[in-house]
């Protein structure tokens, strides 16, 4: 038997090993980041984003009037020095309406999806993770919600208990939980057999930690691209029902209202119908600018 | 297949069963009744109106009424106009709505598909820049703010359309374009991509290999396959045309269906809600089954769960 050759070593000698030569992998909030960062449009929408969020928290600071101050004498001025945007058909300073409104949109904008995610994510993670008769039943709920357009449901909830902002917002979310939750279930589907996930198990993890630290993060992705998604469609259906009148009640502002209250002057004050529509076509711009970035961020492969 | 389609056909019937119990319990789950608006009448005239239309009866009997009349096509009086039936105001608002609603489709895809090849077939140049921006414009701005950009634009300032109404074709201009503008940039996005990745796909590039005209290529190989994604996409989007939009038709006062979805619910018209419940749950299920079933005839690679080849 002849012995297998030995193993020619290489002459010279093996570079030192030197720990700070290895490049460390930027981490994937770092990576995902400067993909966002990347992309201009988010950049602007992110911004816009920001200022609509400012205006909302600091509607109070930045409004010159106090929000519901009326002065019936100075009723439909256009615009001057101490009302920068005019005034409204009841006499109140347009500028300080439309700070408010922000606050009314970006509340139900953000309130409603997260709502929806309180309710929808564990519903459909523990669905799908029992599967069986749950996850049939889940299934079975979630085709008896897609059947009825939640306008409807809306409007009939609405008929019931009324309209306002925090009652609406519970609405909306009530409608919208089983979007989340079936976005949530179909990626405990596709991760639940992954290796890392069943090494995991194998190694005596629990359910609640298999979910919650090996299925959520990795699913985070997606959920977040979604949620940021769904505010455009919370603050559309809010000024959409507002416009209609069953959404924001008086006094308090909401661009939908305002559009509806302003096309009768669009005449004569153009600009009480215009300001609102232009707002909230460029919010919903917005974000649905940052909504793409992250999601070409999170999964530069997606194709939608 | 079609044990396949009857399958799904008996799970539709059930959904209806399970949206019409909860439509009705959360109506009458509301306070007041459809008469409680109307100025104080005394008791036994309110008695009267409650038997003439079997308010007066336990809830769960009023469900078996409705259920046992609407099995036999009575969808009852619509309280809001009660010198017609259900059937019939439907049979009445519902040509306006589908007449929007046709025009919408056939402009939304006609359009969208084009503007989409478009796009794909000169990929960043400023046609693909143009219509890229402009869908995701069309998408993210809501119809009833188009609608009411365009009032105050073209009927307010240039007085070149009316703000609303019926009956000839200039009422239709403004409620289409509010309408089709958001589903033709979604088919406008599809269409981009789904064309671009049939180009680049191997099959495309076979063909081109072996000298197939462009023309040809295009027809045979890349439309077909792009078309496959769009269908599971594009086909809920018709129940939605066809149901008419509650915001277009306010806006511009279109006398069609969408507005009943508000004066019923506003006026505890239980019939015309139940009405309108089931005929939107019935249209988005069979456009649901429609589009799987499309789906598995296109590719032939999608098995239905159920059916065996």
């Amino acid at each position: 038997m002849k012995r297998a050759q030995s193993v020619e070593l290489p002459n010279q000698p093996l570079a030192p090993f030197n720990a700070s030569a290895i490049e460390v992998a930027p981490g994937i909030m770092a990576e995902t980041g400067r993909r966002f960062f990347a992309n201009r449009l988010s950049v602007v929408g992110l911004l816009v984003v920001g200022l609509l969020m400012a205006a909302a928290v600091f509607a109070d600071v930045l409004a010159p009037y106090p929000r519901d101050f009326a002065v019936f004498a100075d009723t439909l001025r256009p615009p001057s020095p101490e009302h920068l945007l005019g005034t409204d058909a009841v006499g109140r300073d347009f500028l300080t309406r439309i700070l408010h409104g922000a606050r009314t949109s970006m509340l139900v904008g953000f309130l409603v999806p997260l709502l929806a995610a309180l309710v929808g994510v564990p519903l459909g993670a523990a669905a799908s993770w029992r599967g069986g008769r749950l996850d049939a039943l889940f299934l079975r709920i979630v085709e008896v919600f897609t059947a009825v357009p939640p306008y409807m449901v809306v409007i009939l909830l609405v008929t019931i208990w009324g309209s306002g902002v925090d009652k609406l917002i519970l609405y909306l979310a009530a409608t919208g939980w089983v979007g989340l939750a079936r976005l949530a279930r179909a990626q405990v589907v596709a991760l639940r057999p992954r290796e890392y996930v069943t090494s995991a198990r194998a190694l005596g993890a629990s359910d609640w930690r298999l979910i919650s630290q090996h299925i959520m993060p990795n699913a985070a992705g997606p959920m977040v691209v979604v949620l940021v998604m769904a505010v455009p469609g919370a603050i559309f259906a809010e000024a959409g029902l507002s416009v209609l009148g069953l959404g924001v009640r008086d006094p308090i502002p909401s661009w939908g209202k305002m559009i509806a209250e302003g096309v009768p002057y669009a005449g004569t004050n153009p600009l009480l119908a215009l300001i609102p529509i232009g707002l909230i076509a460029v919010t919903m711009l917005a974000f649905a600018f940052v909504g793409d970035g992250l999601r070409d961020a999170f999964d530069p492969h997606s194709k939608l | 297949m079609a044990r396949y389609v009857l399958r799904r056909l008996a799970s539709l019937m059930l959904s209806l069963v399970v949206v019409s119990v909860i439509v009705f319990a959360l109506m009458h789950a509301a306070p007041g009744g459809p008469f409680s608006f109307e100025q104080q009448m005394p008791a036994y005239m309110m008695e009267n109106i409650l038997r003439k239309y079997g308010l007066d009866q336990p809830v769960y009997q009023q469900y078996i009424n409705w259920v046992w009349a609407m099995l036999h096509g009575d969808f009852g009086i619509p309280y809001q106009s009660p010198t017609e039936t259900v059937v019939g105001l439907v049979l009445r608002a519902w040509p306006v709505t589908l007449a929007v609603g046709a025009v919408s489709i056939a402009f939304a895809f006609g359009f969208g598909l084009l503007f989409g090849a478009l796009a794909a077939f000169k990929q960043n140049s400023w046609i693909d820049n143009l219509v890229t921006f402009g869908a995701t414009l069309g998408m993210a701005v809501p119809s009833y703010v188009i609608g009411f950009f365009l009032i105050v634009v073209f009927s307010i300032h240039l007085g070149w359309l009316p703000t609303g109404g019926w009956g000839e074709p200039k009422h239709l201009i403004m409620p289409v374009i509010a309408f089709s503008l958001g589903p033709m940039a979604i088919i406008a996005r599809m269409t981009r991509v789904n064309m671009l990745e049939t180009i680049s796909s191997e099959h495309v590039r076979l063909a081109r290999a072996r000298g197939i005209p462009t023309r040809l290529i295009v027809r045979r190989y890349v439309l077909k396959n792009a078309a496959i994604p769009m269908v599971t996409v594009l086909l809920p989007i018709i129940p939605d045309l066809l149901t008419g939009s509650i915001f277009v038709e306010a806006v511009f006062s279109v006398p069609g269906l969408g507005r009943f979805f508000t004066t019923s619910a506003l006026t505890r018209d239980y019939p015309m809600i139940m009405a309108m419940a089931m005929m939107i749950a019935l249209l988005w299920g069979i456009m649901f089954l429609i589009s799987d079933v499309l789906y598995a005839m296109i590719d032939p690679r999608v098995r239905l769960a159920g059916s065996s080849g």
